[in-house]
């Protein structure tokens, strides 16, 4: 399998005054194409860093990043905007869903700003996705009268609208209980086996378990990288 | 070109519906502008309805028309100090002369004095006028009964009169006046026609005072001549005096378009040669000009200055309803600091942001800007109502116009757009990560 994230010695250096905080202290990394990646480590350990820098919401202060085989790694703003909506979709833990769009709208933002022309078919693509998470009776709700599992599963479908190549989710299951947590990892490993790149930061062991691979950093660096057996 | 309109719509149609989500906050923070419009639109119809009203009545005096009275010269030494008889004025032969001024069109003489009119035992102060048929023309009369006088009146010398509204309901108040007699310095004359009930002329200050035409009694010049003769004795307790004076009038209208600036200068140009004209034959100073169009000019350039300040008043109140709309704007980036950053997460470019941020700004100020619209209408129907409901015999004129609609709701959404940008700006400058971070 081809690698579709490669990082090479990644750096990422926050400056707070005369104070340089070393938060990524070279990184390499290679993740292939339909594999599934836990990212542990404790809070200070940069996981969330190197997740926003996959995520292309930030810039390394240094290094390498080639996602599908372009590096992004120093493109402008505008440009990661662009690789965002085409190539990756994000599954946040609060669900970041907008409270005045209704479920399909919701779904339909990541094609509104790839400046596509919203029409029919865009619809019945959201729709068909929303059904796809089991919402399919709920499409013009707005996200508070949904249950929070529920909301997570319009996130899920909002970040399937653009066939992202990369499925990024930010401690997708922190806000849910654990049968809901269940379920959505359900819905997580199912994409996978039908191909689809995810990369996860969790704390949870449990969770970390149904991942192929589980990486875990302290001090900005890897600290061990391993395959699940399952 | 298509797609960022239908972008546009689509992001008009999400700002209504974000906006909408807090009907109260919005009208609240479009509330400036909305009174903005409003007083503009309002102080604009009524400015201009009391404007008309003056406007209107120095028309009335005939906008093209140039009048040219005599006056009883400042100081008599001069000439005939011991006489009894006052004599000055315009006369038979300044009349001829008008009439070779080729841009006037028409040229009515009169004669003016006041004398009491008698029908059997009734009796009414009123003024004769003596004039020429054309008069009627020139003042813009109208027949109510009968008929004004005809050339064959002058020419035959006839006693005929034609009373003004007043005169004939003071003599007449029963009966039918056409075909009865009036005595007027023991002559009979024969009522031959009624004029309609007319506005006085408002006084526009300077030579010309307010002239009430209600009592007039109009009889042809050469009768008078004939009857009367040019020496008018005017008794009053105390005091006599007697004046001779040929003609107390002469109105000449030019041929011209007031609305038409070029032909205005024709006015003023034949204005100039009566002048000159004058001043030429009477050293003595017994006599006044009078240009309607002048205070017309002078009006209109009130009007235009009156217009400027508004104007002014407009802008300045525009652009305190345009602060009220940026501080709330800013309130409003701050309160969805985390909508912006899930926005910028899915792929929102910073521009996306400040059009979205723009158009929410520009939507409100155009909502404002028609609300305000209205708002302006309906005082504008409503304020006059109510006066009128107070006070029976007060009127509020008003002229409500369209273009100031046109442009102050074009100015409600430019300021939309001043005073959403740097809102807009600062939305689009919050780092996504932080704004994802933001409760």
């Amino acid at each position: 399998m081809p690698a579709i994230v490669q990082v090479q010695r990644l750096i990422k250096n926050y400056y707070l005054g005369a104070v340089t905080v070393n938060v990524l202290k070279g990184i390499n990394l290679e993740i292939e194409e339909g594999d599934f990646v836990a990212l542990m480590g404790p809070s200070g350990s940069g996981k969330s860093t190197l997740m926003n820098i996959l995520g292309c919401l930030d810039r390394p202060t240094n290094g390498e990043y080639i996602l599908s085989g372009r590096n992004v790694a120093l493109l402008n703003d505008d440009r990661l905007s662009d690789v965002r909506c085409r190539y990756l979709g994000f599954i946040f833990q609060s669900y970041n869903l907008l409270p005045q769009y209704t479920v399909v709208e919701n779904i339909e933002l990541p094609l509104m700003y790839q400046g596509k022309q919203l029409n029919e078919r865009t619809r019945a693509r959201c729709i068909a996705l929303a059904k796809l998470v089991g919402l399919g009776d709920r499409l013009d709700h707005r996200p508070l009268e949904l249950s929070g599992g529920q909301q997570q599963r319009v996130a899920i479908a909002r970040a399937l609208v653009n066939d992202p190549h990369v499925i990024l989710g930010d401690e997708p299951t922190g806000n849910l209980d654990s049968t809901t947590s269940v379920e959505i990892m359900e819905m997580l490993i199912s994409l996978n086996n039908a191909g689809k790149t995810i990369i996860m930061v969790t704390h949870e062991n449990d969770i970390a378990a149904n991942a192929r691979r589980v990486i875990r950093l302290r001090d900005g660096q890897i600290e061990s990288d391993v395959r699940n057996r399952n | 070109m298509f797609g960022s309109l239908t972008k546009f719509r689509r992001n008009t149609i999400l700002a209504i519906r974000s906006l909408w989500l807090h009907k109260l906050r919005t009208f609240l923070s479009i509330l400036g502008i909305i009174i903005g419009v409003a007083s503009v639109i309002s102080l604009l119809a009524f400015g201009k309805g009391s404007m008309k009203e003056a406007l209107d009545s120095i028309k009335r005096q005939g906008a093209t028309n140039i009048v040219a009275r005599s006056q009883k010269p400042p100081d008599d030494s001069a000439t005939s100090s011991r006489s009894f008889v006052a004599i000055y004025g315009l006369t038979y032969r300044d009349y001829e002369k008008f009439q070779t001024i080729p841009s006037i069109g028409l040229h009515v003489p009169m004669r003016v004095f006041p004398r009491e009119v008698r029908r059997h035992e009734r009796m009414h102060n009123g003024r004769v006028v003596a004039t020429i048929p054309q008069y009627m023309e020139v003042n813009k009369l109208e027949v109510a009964v009968g008929r004004f006088l005809v050339e064959k009146d002058s020419e035959l010398f006839r006693n005929v009169a034609v009373l003004a509204a007043l005169t004939a309901d003071k003599l007449f108040p029963f009966d039918d006046p056409i075909g009865q007699a009036i005595v007027l310095n023991n002559q009979e004359f024969l009522v031959v026609g009624i004029i309609k009930d007319r506005m006085p002329t408002g006084g526009t200050g300077g030579s010309q005072a307010a002239e009430d035409f209600n009592s007039d009694i109009y009889i042809p010049l050469t009768t008078s001549r004939r009857r009367f003769g040019d020496v008018i004795v005017q008794r009053s307790t105390g005091s006599r005096g007697a004046e001779r004076v040929e003609l107390s009038q002469i109105t000449l209208t030019v041929d011209a378009n007031v609305d038409n600036p070029e032909e205005r200068k024709k006015v003023k140009a034949a204005g100039d040669l009566i002048k000159e004209m004058l001043e030429r034959s009477h050293p003595k100073n017994d006599w006044a000009i009078t240009i309607p169009l002048d205070k017309l000019i002078e009006a209109e350039e009130t009007e235009r200055s009156f217009e400027q300040l508004l104007a002014l008043i407009a802008s300045i109140s525009l652009f305190v309803g345009g602060i009220g709309i940026m501080n709330i704007m800013l309130a409003t980036v701050t309160e969805r600091t985390r909508e912006i950053g899930i926005r910028r997460a899915l792929g929102a470019k910073r521009r996306d942001i400040v059009f979205q941020f723009l158009i929410e700004a520009i939507v409100q100020t155009s909502v404002g800007g028609l609300l305000g619209i209205a708002a302006g209408i309906s005082v504008v129907y409503g304020l006059p109502a109510v006066a009128k409901w107070w006070s029976p015999e007060k009127t509020i004129p008003a002229v409500l116009q369209i273009e100031p609609m046109v442009y102050s709701f074009f100015v409600a959404a430019g300021i939309g757009v001043l005073f959403g940008l740097y809102p807009a700006w600062r939305a689009a400058q919050l780092d996504p990560i932080e704004a994802l971070r933001h409760e």
